[in-house]
């Protein structure tokens, strides 16, 4: 259990414990509970009346700009955390304040050309 | 080994109880709130064995497999909802020195592991094979994408005012004068937060009254109580991360550090359950706006108070 590996191990033990939490619950419903399917119970549910179509229909999926939003911060996020542990460091000081004022100041511009492009209202 | 095991069973206790306690909590609230009574019958006293009734009832339901579904994610999906969360525990300071594991990237592992979580509700969504969960699970997977990004934000912050990844580091550097300081943060922290659990007023993607139950449309029995235990889970592990990172974890006057984390947490838990009391859903245009337009450039302003004032102090 020991050095920087030895720690994870024991994350790795919890993983396990919880799979196994997550199968005995699922294998004490299966010893419980009755199985008796007709083919109206499996049919899928659509407030009572039968489906029309098939559940994987198309729709329009207006959440694809987000979907770029996000992708464009959350790469820029991920390289927040190393620098912030050093930010303050000796010798580090004012540059590295101005270095967040820079990157701040690109993510406000992503968010204001999105409002700009109207993204962010449907109405 | 031994101290190992025992800080396992701790948190196997806390994962178990703490969420039912949480459960039982909102049951009474919500009631009394709304001027009524909420369970009285089960175990005699005020219904405090409603949960465990529950329980023994969802053990002995039948699993309906729809036949459209795709078998086999559909199955996994709760429990790809359910262990992250008790993974993250594990990585949670209780008192001084009583934490599982000290990562020195926790923080990091939190946000990341908390990432996985929410792959369950897509995962349930698209395994579905129905049109209501379809669309809920793509309101789940938009949700999600927009309030990852002020909670990251939100998270980062106490990061750089820590000057380190590790929760109990995180604490330990902690001062009172941190509060006013990392307000803003704490705020947009814990309402991203909620969000991602998808809690009201953040429950368009299970919106009843219009697609049903969204992503667990079509569960039943042991896999649906299993993400309705996520949630609770859910709430128990937000309030921890809040506590620990905005609100000084073990730090109080008078009682012992562990007490002071539990009743940080349960307060926060209260305060979740009087949000879904209080206000009414939003819709999906509204969340996006909130995220956008609201919690980011807020996390952003965070950013800025917090690396003037630690550079200028």
């Amino acid at each position: 259990m020991d050095g920087y590996f030895g720690s994870y191990l024991l994350v790795a033990a919890l993983l396990a414990i919880g799979v196994a939490i997550v199968a005995g619950a699922l294998l004490a419903n299966r010893l419980l509970r009755p199985s008796r399917p007709t083919p109206e119970k499996l049919t899928t549910y659509e407030c009572g009346v039968d489906p029309v179509g098939e559940g994987w229909a198309q729709s329009q999926v207006r959440y694809y700009v987000f979907t770029y939003l996000y992708v464009v911060f959350a790469v820029d996020a991920v390289f927040l955390f190393p620098w912030a542990t050093v930010f303050d460091a000796p010798g580090y000081g004012v540059a590295t304040l101005a270095e967040m004022f820079v990157f701040l100041g690109f993510i406000a511009l992503g968010i204001l050309y999105a409002w700009r492009k109207r993204v962010l209202s449907w109405t | 080994m031994l101290d190992v095991v025992l800080s396992l069973v701790v948190i196997l206790a806390v994962f178990l109880v703490l969420p039912l306690v949480v459960g039982q909590a909102e049951h009474k609230v919500m009631a009394h709130m709304q001027s009524r009574l909420g369970p009285m019958y089960a175990g005699r006293f005020h219904g405090w064995a409603q949960l465990i009734a529950d329980g023994v009832k969802f053990a002995q339901k039948e699993d309906v497999v729809p036949a459209a579904a795709d078998r086999r994610v559909f199955m996994i999906a709760p429990g790809v909802a359910l262990v992250p969360y008790l993974v993250v525990l594990i990585v949670i300071p209780i008192d001084r020195g009583a934490v599982a594991v000290d990562l020195d990237l926790g923080l990091f592992f939190v946000l990341a592991v908390m990432g996985v979580g929410v792959l369950g509700s897509v995962m349930a969504g698209w395994a579905s094979a129905n049109k209501y969960s379809l669309l809920g699970g793509m309101r789940v997977a938009a949700q999600l994408m927009s309030y990852e990004l002020p909670l990251v934000l939100a998270a980062s912050s106490v990061a750089m005012a820590a000057g380190t990844l590790s929760l109990p580091g995180i604490v330990e550097a902690w001062q009172w004068w941190w509060l006013p300081w990392q307000a803003v943060g704490g705020v947009v922290f814990f309402v991203a937060g909620l969000a991602e659990l998808r809690r009201p007023p953040f429950d368009m993607p299970v919106a009843e009254s219009e697609i049903i139950m969204g992503p667990l449309t079509e569960y039943t029995g042991m896999r649906f109580a299993l993400f309705m235990l996520t949630e609770y889970v859910g709430i128990v592990v937000l309030s921890f991360l809040t506590t620990v990172l905005f609100l000084g974890g073990w730090h109080g006057p008078l009682l012992p550090g562990w007490i002071w984390t539990l009743v940080k947490v349960f307060a926060l838990a209260f305060v979740v359950i009087w949000l879904r009391v209080s206000y009414p859903r939003l819709r999906e245009d509204q969340l996006q706006k909130l995220a956008w337009a609201g919690l980011v450039p807020l996390a952003l302003l965070q950013l800025a108070i917090t690396g003037v004032v630690k550079v200028l102090t």
